[in-house]
């Protein structure tokens, strides 16, 4: 095959301090695929969302997307390509002294796509898109529960129909069926605008929903890559043991006794 | 164990330093995004809601009862030597060149230099501040360049209040408790009022407004650790502008006044 993965890393290193957190990360992503990334709390993943946008600067190795050095651009150049990409933060990270609409609207407002009295009809149409009525958007974000928060931040995310789409951890610490609700929300965005999308996840039947691609992080390396199907059986004792949630296996939790 | 002690002092030298060195990095960044588009005027003119309209209240407060007590102080000091043109030079001097912008620069460090750190660093550890990168909108430009251009502005138009309030209360004094003629006083007062001293004032005003913008961005900005970490921020942001307000007002009292 010799399409251009859409995201491409390279050795990918970080560390903070004296402590390693991604040792060499290798990860490609296919357009218009959705790739789930797995592994413990801590492992990294977070911090490897934030390079490829370029918020956390890696010590060594390449990101590219489109086939393009994200780290050997210049800052103009950067901030276009992270323009391309709608990040949904780990919690929700909405702008608390703006309504829940300006929130939305944020991005297509700060490009200048439109003027400030369309924003708010535009960004009720994209509430609707993630199932929130229109008078949600005149709310202030702490006035919300924390379902709606997370789908104010994907609405947030989605709203400049961006080509790459992140989501970190986007169902944790939902009710099980509000979880189903915005997993069929991240799968119809991606779907709609033909996104490519990486999540991160540690709800096994969210993963499934949300992925084509599964991968596994531990100790800052990619451990295993396969499609997201076979994520329960995959035969990796590593995998195994992460998602059937077994104590006993070759990942020992560092716990201080 | 000499060694030990002379490394320990590089150390702690070098580290300054880089402080000082961040510390400049960020307020050359931060002003030059005053100049350059986009312009944020709806973040502007919250920040001079912020820093100049709701600080009214405490400014003109303090500015009047300051006057009020030079002009007691004084009267006390003074005695009798001509004391009415005395009192009504003493205070609008001190008033003008001093106490209007010292005091109005600390309080203002107090409300506002700590709500600035306390919001910025909040929006930085709850990931607010990265979320501005992926929504094409650059932190520096959006969140601290529209508080120093405040800053800048506010606080010598608070301290022209401050000046006219505390002249006003050393007025009251004299003429309600000491007795003195409010004709000659306001006479005296005009009289020993130089342009020099009230610019000198206005002048700090604009330095102590950007010193406490850019302390309250700077700490907020580069908090880290949660609400402990914003904790911290806040304090380091009010004694860091209070501190340098006071170093500032020394510096360039030299600059002014000293031949
Ligand atoms: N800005 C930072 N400064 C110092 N250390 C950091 C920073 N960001 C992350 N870390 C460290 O990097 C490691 C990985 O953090 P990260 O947030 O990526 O974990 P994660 O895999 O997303 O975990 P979780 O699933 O719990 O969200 C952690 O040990 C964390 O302490
Ligand atoms: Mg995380």
């Amino acid at each position: 095959m010799t399409t251009v993965p859409k995201i491409r890393l390279r050795g990918v290193c970080k560390s903070f301090g004296d402590k390693l957190v991604l040792d060499g990360v290798d990860l490609d992503v296919m357009p218009g695929t959705s790739m789930v990334v797995i592994g413990g709390s801590g492992s990294g993943k977070s911090v490897l969302l934030k390079c490829i946008l370029g918020l956390i600067e890696p010590d060594a190795g390449s990101i590219e997307i489109d086939g393009q050095n994200v780290l050997a651009m210049d800052r103009p150049a950067r901030e276009a390509a992270r323009a391309r990409i709608g990040m949904l933060f780990q919690n929700g990270a909405l702008f608390d002294s703006l309504p829940v609409w300006e929130n939305v609207a944020f991005g297509l407002l700060a490009q200048r796509k439109i003027a400030r009295a369309a924003a708010k009809a535009k960004a009720v149409e994209v509430l609707g898109q993630v199932g929130l009525a229109g008078s949600v958007g005149d709310l202030w974000p702490a006035e919300l529960s924390g379902g709606m928060q997370k789908r104010v931040a994907l609405a947030r995310a989605i709203a400049a129909t961006p080509e790459i789409l992140f989501f970190d951890e986007p169902t944790t610490g939902l009710d099980p069926i509000m979880g189903a609700v915005i997993d069929g929300l991240i799968v119809d965005c991606v779907k709609r605008l033909g996104s490519t999308a990486i999540a991160i996840t540690h709800d096994m039947l969210s993963a499934r929903r949300i992925g084509d691609q599964a991968a596994m992080i531990h100790k800052g390396r990619i451990v295993w890559q396969s499609d997201a199907y076979g994520l329960m059986e995959s035969g990796n004792p590593m995998v195994d043991q992460f998602t059937h949630g077994r104590r006993e296996g070759p990942i020992q939790m560092e716990l201080r006794k | 164990m000499m060694l030990d002690g002379v490394a320990t002092l590089g150390r702690a030298a070098l580290g300054t330093c880089r402080g000082a060195g961040r510390l400049v990095l960020f307020a050359l960044a931060g002003l030059s995004h005053i100049v350059r588009p986009p312009f944020y005027f709806r973040a502007f003119f919250r920040a001079m809601l912020d820093i100049g309209y709701f600080s009214l209240p405490v400014v003109a407060l303090t500015a009047v009862f300051t006057g009020m007590v030079l002009a007691l102080q004084s009267s006390t000091g003074l005695s009798r030597f001509s004391a009415d043109s005395a009192i009504a030079s003493l205070v609008v001097l001190s008033v003008t060149r001093e106490l209007g912008p010292v005091l109005a620069g600390l309080m203002v460090a107090g409300r506002v230099g700590a709500a600035m750190a306390a919001e910025i660093g909040t929006m930085r550890v709850t990931d607010q501040v990265d979320a501005l990168s992926t929504l094409s909108t650059n932190p520096m430009k959006y969140l601290v360049a529209p508080r120093l251009l405040a800053g800048l502005i506010a606080l010598p138009l608070l301290v022209v209040i401050a000046d006219i309030l505390g002249v006003l209360g050393g007025f009251i004094i004299a003429t309600l408790k000491l007795g003195f003629n409010a004709a000659t006083y306001l006479g005296n007062t005009l009289t020993f009022m130089q342009t020099q001293d009230v610019v000198s004032g206005l002048v700090k005003a604009a330095v102590f407004g950007l010193l406490i913008s850019l302390m309250g961005c700077y700490h907020g900005y580069n908090s880290k650790g949660g609400a402990q970490g914003v904790g911290a921020a806040t304090t380091a942001a009010v004694v860091a502008a209070s501190v340098l307000i006071l170093a500032f007002d020394y510096v360039l009292t030299e600059l002014f006044f000293a031949r």
